[in-house]
């Protein structure tokens, strides 16, 4: 028998929507579910080899207890019983002794974390944290201190915009299906795109222009920018006038930057600048400046993603066809949403370890800032923090110095990774306990915001063919055995289902024909003259008083960052479109696609050390060294070099990739201690390596 | 008669080798041998760096060399649709197809020990489906046309761009 199953993709944190034809209940097909018009039948190569990662055995196919010691990757395979057992022998020895809130877990986050943040509250602890640190966390509280909505509050119009423009932003490789599409449409509809980066990432092969930024220098582009746009009223006057307060502050702030000024700090010619900023006046306000996905790279990154808030403001590019618009909830439809899992569990008033909300008063408490909560497992200030769930999160190669963090978990009692692959994190935990695939699990219902919002779910396509089990089995057992039935009822998905659709006049039958729901026919829009912001004046806030009274300057003046000392370079890295975040280098197919990352490397500063195209080379700081291939190429900053992230894995069990490349988070010395004090993203970035030679 | 062709429309395509994987999930063509190719180019002589990605497979050649030189008749050109494609069965593993083929087209299966090409995933196409690499494209830039249809789709986009460019 043949059906088409329509589910979520989970082979990368985007989760796009898939059909899955299954014919006697073996997998026969996968592709994008083309119910949804934007997604089309189009499905990523990650996607495409969902497959593989399936039958790929050099993954966790039975939950493991260690047995020698952290790291050594000696295992004993177990019944999930004993798994459950022993975590929940050792959790009530840690409750007894410091307490629930001394339990934290780190999650990768996404659209199915109301479970998890629900089991963390059912344990009674405060200590819930997503992998944001390492991502959009500087995007998000930028854009709370400007317009009180956070970053995942504004979605972008590409396909009809005149002008998108691009902080290292590499759309086309850190790759999101739907969005890549608009941004296509956009560009054959006609619109200009500028890429700004150290790199020419593949996107640069898509602008009409492309700036080589010196690395670390965005907030002064932008800067210039801002005083050329500002002291032209190249700006919507009537938006500005309406919603945007502190204008004439910031016009006194901006006054020394000049573009003049800011091409002296980025190399980026004035004369350029003032072209871009006339094209940006033509063609507001479809106008996209896109303030960072992941933008956990500098010192002042929250500043230039504030000042990327500002302009689009300036722009009056907000809730407008062409620009930024509100995605939109079900209450914005007129319905009732779904029933958060956590509504039912009395809330924890302890102080979180993380200091999110007291020692860092402007920081969000859902997502919690993972850098932070390892401080209080070092220190076990403001309390000892002793148990560490790590949820399908790879913190040993997301945050930097692997070394430091070893050390550092070394202060814990318990580390339970619940992980499909063989994660880095996963490999020094206690226990391992094994996702089923995406194809092989069920998930708790998702609410897709958009111009017509909706549900989404993600549903069994298959049986797993290993021992593992869906995440809402792991916790909803793991919760009843610790006590906390009455905060976990559930014996089965559709229960949890039919609790989440409560309220929403749905049932989980509806889901069967296209796998989400629409809320609304027509694209929902906001009146323009009617626009509600966040922020205490309920307007766009340049200048923002309740994040100055916290000690977050709203227009700090400008400082460069530091020049790599003689013989050094800025180290970067990114992604392609094929493997992402470390998780598919050692797929049975993606692995073949690319098996070892290059250093690329300018031909200047390549010729004067002797290194040719293709040449391996050293790369070093201090005790942290390896070898890589030198990809030398114009299309990198002389003062910078890069590498592909994920590389270099140090686990043996994937043995496809193991030892292969080069990890760039080995070389991020120190820098758990160095992050945005704004913002809070860590400076990945701010590393320097040498480079020399290597002998063969 | 060779009916078919596979245009791209390079403009759209982001190098994400979706269609690589695509095919490799599905034809099983073993390490390191893919039917199609994503190839990237790169020059910085322009004002903006010019990166493309262009597609290739199999041209399904009217008079293909390849199969011309199979000595066992194990390539073999469908009447139908001139769909070029192995019968497996016959292979010997021989490798003269990849030495005849211009392209060097023909790829060889180390695991199985024969040669696999693209065969326009004719299986799917019989059922009135679209190719593994075409259907999933991500940003949907590949398309299986005939050539009649590929220059008439090509005419009309660039009137299109002339007349987008005027207004």
């Amino acid at each position: 028998m043949k059906e088409t199953k329509y589910s979520i993709c989970g082979m990368c944190a985007v989760r796009c929507p898939v059909a899955v034809e299954v014919s006697d209940g073996r997998l026969a097909w996968i592709e994008g579910n083309s119910h949804d018009a934007a997604m089309g039948k189009s499905l990523c190569a990650k996607g495409g080899a969902a497959f593989a990662q399936r039958m790929d055995k050099q993954r966790p196919v039975s939950p493991m207890l260690r047995v020698g010691d952290r790291g050594a990757g000696e295992w004993r395979e177990v019944s999930w019983d004993e798994a459950y057992a022993f975590i929940t022998r050792k959790l009530n020895a840690v409750i007894d002794e410091h307490g629930s809130k001394a339990i934290m877990m780190s999650d990768r986050g996404g659209p199915f974390a109301d479970l998890r943040q629900a089991f963390m509250l059912a344990l009674g602890s405060p200590n819930y944290i997503n992998h944001d640190c390492t991502c959009g966390r500087n995007v998000h509280h930028a854009s709370k201190s400007v317009y009180g909505m956070g970053r995942k509050d504004f979605a972008y119009d590409y396909a009809k915009a005149r002008h998108i423009v691009l902080f290292g932003r590499n759309i086309i490789e850190s790759l999101r299906v739907k969005e890549v599409k608009s941004f296509l449409a956009g560009i054959k509809n006609g619109a200009r795109v500028t890429y700004i980066d150290p790199r020419a990432a593949a996107t640069a092969g898509k602008a009409g222009r492309y700036w080589q930024i010196k690395a670390g220098t965005d907030y002064a582009l932008l800067l210039g920018i801002a005083n050329c746009i500002v002291n032209n009223n190249y700006f919507d006057e009537d938006f500005v006038a309406k919603y945007v307060s502190g204008v004439p502050e910031f016009k006194a702030f901006l006054e020394p930057y000049t573009p003049e000024w800011a091409e002296g700090e980025t190399g980026i010619p004035a004369a350029e600048i003032r072209a871009f900023c006339l094209e940006l006046n033509e063609d507001r306000p479809r106008v996209i400046i896109h303030p960072g996905w992941m933008l956990a790279r500098y010192r002042d990154s929250y500043y230039a993603s504030r000042m990327i808030h500002i302009i689009n403001a300036l722009m009056g590019s907000i809730e407008q066809p062409g620009g930024l618009f509100y995605p939109k909830g079900a209450k914005d439809a007129g319905k009732k949403g779904l029933k958060s899992l956590t509504a039912i569990i009395p809330p924890v008033k302890e102080e979180r370890a993380d200091g999110c909300g007291t020692r860092y008063p402007q920081w969000d408490k859902g997502a919690g800032m993972l850098q932070t909560a390892y401080e209080a497992i070092d220190t076990g200030s403001p309390y000892p923090v002793k148990a560490y769930f790590v949820h399908r999160h790879n913190p040993f190669i997301a945050l930097p110095d692997t070394a430091e963090q070893r050390r550092i978990f070394d202060k814990l009692d318990l580390i339970v990774a619940v992980d499909v692959n063989f994660s880095e994190t996963a490999w020094y935990a206690d226990v391992i306990l094994p996702e089923s695939t995406f194809l092989e699990r069920d998930d708790i219902i998702r609410t897709e915001k958009g111009l017509k919002p909706g549900f989404g779910r993600r549903q069994k396509c298959v049986e797993p063919i290993n021992n593992t089990r869906a995440g809402w089995e792991i916790y909803t057992e793991l919760a009843k055995r610790m006590g906390k039935e009455e905060y976990f009822p559930y014996n089965s998905i559709e229960e949890i289902w039919q609790y989440q659709l409560q309220d929403t006049g749905l049932t989980a039958a509806d889901f069967d024909a296209k796998g989400f729901v629409k809320l609304s026919g027509d694209a929902i829009w906001h009146d323009r003259d009617q626009l509600k912001f966040g922020t205490g004046s309920g307007k766009i806030e340049i200048v923002n008083a309740k994040w100055e009274a916290m000690g977050v300057a709203s227009l700090p003046p400008y400082v460069a960052p530091e020049t790599p000392p003689a013989g050094s370079f800025r180290l970067l890295y990114g992604r392609c479109g094929y493997q992402a975040h470390g998780q598919h280098q050692n797929n049975p197919i993606l692995s073949e696609l690319l098996g070892e990352n290059e250093l690329w490397i300018h031909s200047k500063p390549a010729k004067k050390l002797g290194i040719k195209d293709g040449d391996r080379v050293l790369v070093t700081n201090g005790n942290a060294r390896g070898t890589i291939r030198a990809k030398v190429t114009d299309l990198i900053h002389p003062q910078s070099v890069f590498m592909l992230h994920g590389f270099g894995t140090d686990v043996p069990a994937k043995k496809r990739s193991f030892g292969k490349g080069l990890a760039d988070q080995i070389f991020m010395k120190g820098k758990l201690k160095e992050w945005d004090k704004a913002g809070g993203g860590l400076n990945l970035n701010e590393s320097f390596v040498t480079v020399t030679p290597a002998a063969e | 008669m060779s009916k078919y062709i596979v245009t791209q429309d390079v403009a759209d395509c982001i190098g994400c080798r979706a269609c690589e994987v695509h095919c490799k999930a599905k034809n099983h063509s073993g390490p390191g041998a893919y039917y199609c190719r994503i190839l990237e180019v790169q020059s910085n002589r322009g004002k903006t760096p010019q990166i493309d990605f262009v597609y290739l497979s199999c041209f399904h050649c009217e008079k293909a060399w390849c199969v011309d030189a199979c000595p066992t008749g194990a390539m073999r050109r469908r009447d139908s649709d001139g769909i070029v494609y192995v019968e497996v069965k016959d292979c010997v593993g021989c490798k003269v197809c990849i030495t005849a083929c211009p392209w060097t087209v023909p790829q060889w299966n180390a695991e199985t020990g024969k040669v696999g090409k693209c065969d326009l995933c004719k299986d799917r196409l019989d059922q009135g489906l679209d190719l593994a690499c075409v259907s999933k494209c991500t940003t949907g830039c590949l398309k299986l046309t005939t050539p009649a249809e590929a220059s008439q789709a090509a005419r009309q986009a660039f009137a299109e761009q002339l007349y987008l460019k005027r207004s």
